[in-house]
């Protein structure tokens, strides 16, 4: 869920009031828009995506994380380069390449052989 | 109420999704004038708009056309027809070469080709909307339709609906109208479906038109717990473990999924993506970023540690069941109404499975497309007479009680009525009558209570709306559920573990307070039939 609006950040466009599918956000009487109805968001991350100054950060989660959480804490998100992470990664943003342009992901298997016995614990490399 | 905002067109179109988004440019460049309102914004709506889809893009070699209409015509239980799978990869392919010239999405390019058999959602309605806007269609963001509009004969004539940003009724006459309100997925919490709560299909029931397949509305995706990250495909390099660290036998992202649903009635399923290599895990991140970003952010590697998942219903998303076609125009039974994309059924392409993220997207380029033109010729054809007709609101359910008004926030109770009838494993997705009956039975209580007493007004009617919808879509399921006593498609039951011959043939289902079953006349058109009318 939506979880961080990042007061420093963000350029006070609208844009995530206008594209948010789920209409979570209220424009701010500042400029900073609002989590209004945050328990409609739907974890898209399409906020995000739209965010021109990464100002935005959508935990993974689809229920709210608690206070303490480190993932609305923005000091830790902006240190491990977490916000603005969706859209570098889709490469939106000007002098980057799409995403699109380079997704070429594997043939996916569509019947993958049968399981085998043997335990998850020996596989483990971390 | 008298509607602040009034607006008339000779196309409405419902929804902002990718069919939505066909539908709209189609109509246009037919000549229509073209409203689109979305309940979300067109561009990030839908199922697509935020995932990664295949797309079921063949170029023209009689070869390649026969293997992938043959594919999987037997996992659908041989409900599909050849003559719409044949249309449908015509007109995709046409389709995503449009998007790649005119609507400039930058395809990846392998060996000097370009690679055309998948988008990234984002992108791809980013695209369409530029598309959309620059074929002079006006677009209605966040602007929910609640109900569609009759003239005294019983064609639509338009829709009405309130505008959440604005906190404003409005009403859209119109000649002719096309739902792309997408599938219903119960608000279950799979990625990007929130939306999808199966409005069209409740308005369209409520004009007399009919639902096909609604059996097959029993798909549940792989999920990593408490997150929205549907997204199936990549399960294929999993494996499936319990708590204690054993192998859970049997279980797989595809044939073995029923196995873990099994397996979470009683424990935790943990899972490890260990069956991908070194080069495959790269070309994983390349192909679906945004599968990672959920793992990324948990701080979880999925080759090598173990996260538990969970399965979230699709429901119609991705079952293959929807409002019900009579003619290659994607019309509907009900005059001046066209149906496009998730809300129509797809047995016609898929029969009673699933094709997947890849059927869908196609279907929603090819039918949005000629729900589109069809909806134009007809507007054209009924001329502005169309817009001087008498309209009156066809919504029942959650708008206009036959009883009593129930008090607000009353939605939420219905919604986690039906929930709690459709999302359980043991009922929808392990289907015995022994539970599909009684759940029925509840889920017709809900309704009478809904019917009787559930109302809002504003952006509260929206939600009733969702909550009948849903109702009524749960009662549809399983009314076809229970009156299909066999195995097929995706419909599995377990007290009836085989498929029936007798039963190979489409299932219509209609009605509100009282709903009906009867089989498809029409048969479906499988190889031995098609082979058979090209040779004759």
């Amino acid at each position: 869920m939506i979880e961080v609006v990042s007061r420093e950040r963000c350029i006070t466009c609208d844009r995530c009031v206008e594209v948010c599918p789920r209409n979570v956000f209220d424009a701010g009487e500042d400029g900073v828009p609002v989590i209004a109805r945050q328990s409609d968001c739907q974890t898209c991350f399409m906020c995000e995506a739209y965010c021109p100054a990464d100002a935005l950060f959508v935990a993974p989660l689809a229920r709210p994380v608690p206070p303490d959480s480190p993932l609305r804490d923005e000091d830790h998100l902006a240190e491990a380069g977490l916000l603005g992470s969706y859209r570098r990664q889709i490469g939106w943003g000007s002098g980057r390449t799409p995403g699109a342009a380079v997704a070429v992901g594997p043939e996916v298997p569509g019947a993958p052989p049968p399981i085998v016995s043997r335990t998850a614990t020996t596989e483990r490399t971390s | 109420m008298t509607a602040s905002l009034e607006l008339t067109a000779g196309v409405l179109v419902i929804g902002g999704g990718p069919a939505a988004a066909w539908a709209a440019l189609k109509a246009a460049q037919a000549g229509a004038d073209v409203v689109l309102a979305d309940k979300g914004y067109c561009g990030t709506s839908g199922a697509a708009a935020s995932a990664g889809t295949g797309i079921w893009y063949v170029p023209p070699d009689p070869e390649a056309r026969e293997k992938a209409m043959a594919s999987r015509e037997a996992l659908g239980g041989y409900l599909a027809d050849r003559r719409w799978m044949a249309r449908v990869l015509d007109q995709t392919y046409d389709g995503v070469n449009e998007l790649a010239t005119a609507g400039r999405y930058p395809f990846p390019v392998v060996d000097g080709r370009p690679l055309r058999r998948g988008v990234q959602g984002p992108e791809y309605m980013r695209r369409m909307r530029i598309m959309v806007r620059r074929a002079g269609v006006r677009i209605l963001d966040h602007s929910p339709v609640t109900e569609l509009l009759t003239d005294t004969g019983g064609a639509v004539a338009g829709a009405a609906g309130h505008r959440l940003q604005t906190d404003e009724p409005y009403r859209v006459r119109a000649a002719a109208v096309v739902l792309a309100t997408g599938g219903c997925a119960f608000l279950s919490g799979t990625l990007g479906c929130h939306v999808n709560t199966g409005d069209g299909h409740l308005m369209a029931a409520e004009l007399g038109a009919e639902l096909s397949g609604m059996e097959f509305s029993n798909a549940y995706a792989i999920a990593p717990e408490a997150t929205s990250l549907t997204k199936t495909a990549y399960y294929s390099y999993a494996s499936f473990y319990r708590e204690d660290g054993s192998v859970l036998e049997g279980a797989g992202s595809t044939r073995g999924r029923s196995v873990i649903a099994r397996a979470l009635l009683r424990e935790k399923v943990y899972c490890v993506l260990d069956r991908a290599d070194a080069g495959t895990r790269q070309r994983m991140r390349l192909g679906q970023p945004n599968f990672f970003l959920t793992f990324d952010r948990l701080g979880i590697d999925p080759f090598t540690q173990r996260f538990p998942v969970t399965l979230l219903l699709e429901g119609t998303v991705r079952g293959t069941g929807g409002i019900r076609i009579v003619s290659g125009d994607c019309a509907t039974s009900v005059p001046g109404l066209y149906v496009a994309g998730d809300a129509a059924t797809r047995e016609l392409i898929c029969g009673g499975f699933t094709g997947g993220g890849s059927h869908n997207a196609a279907w929603a380029i090819s039918s949005g497309t000629w729900a589109g033109q069809g909806a134009a010729r007809h507007a054209a054809a009924l001329g502005p007479a169309a817009a001087r007709r008498s309209v009156t609101g066809a919504g029942g359910a959650g708008l206009r009680p036959t009883g009593p008004a129930g008090g607000p926030g009353e939605h939420r109770d219905v919604v986690a009525a039906v929930q709690g009838e459709v999302l359980p494993y043991e009922k929808n997705y392990l289907r015995h009558a022994d539970r599909l009956s009684p759940a029925l039975a509840a889920l017709h209580d809900v309704w009478r209570a809904v019917r009787a007493g559930l109302h809002g007004t504003g952006a509260e009617a929206v939600r009733t709306r969702q909550a009948a919808a849903m109702t009524a879509h749960a009662r549809w399921m399983y009314t076809a559920a229970l009156a299909r006593p066999e195995t097929r498609g995706m419909h599995k039951r377990e007290d009836f573990p085989a498929q029936d011959p007798g039963w190979r043939h489409r299932l219509l289902v209609g009605g509100l307070d009282e709903i009906r079953t009867r089989p498809d006349e029409v048969a479906p058109v499988g190889p031995e039939e098609f082979g058979l009318r090209a040779a004759s």
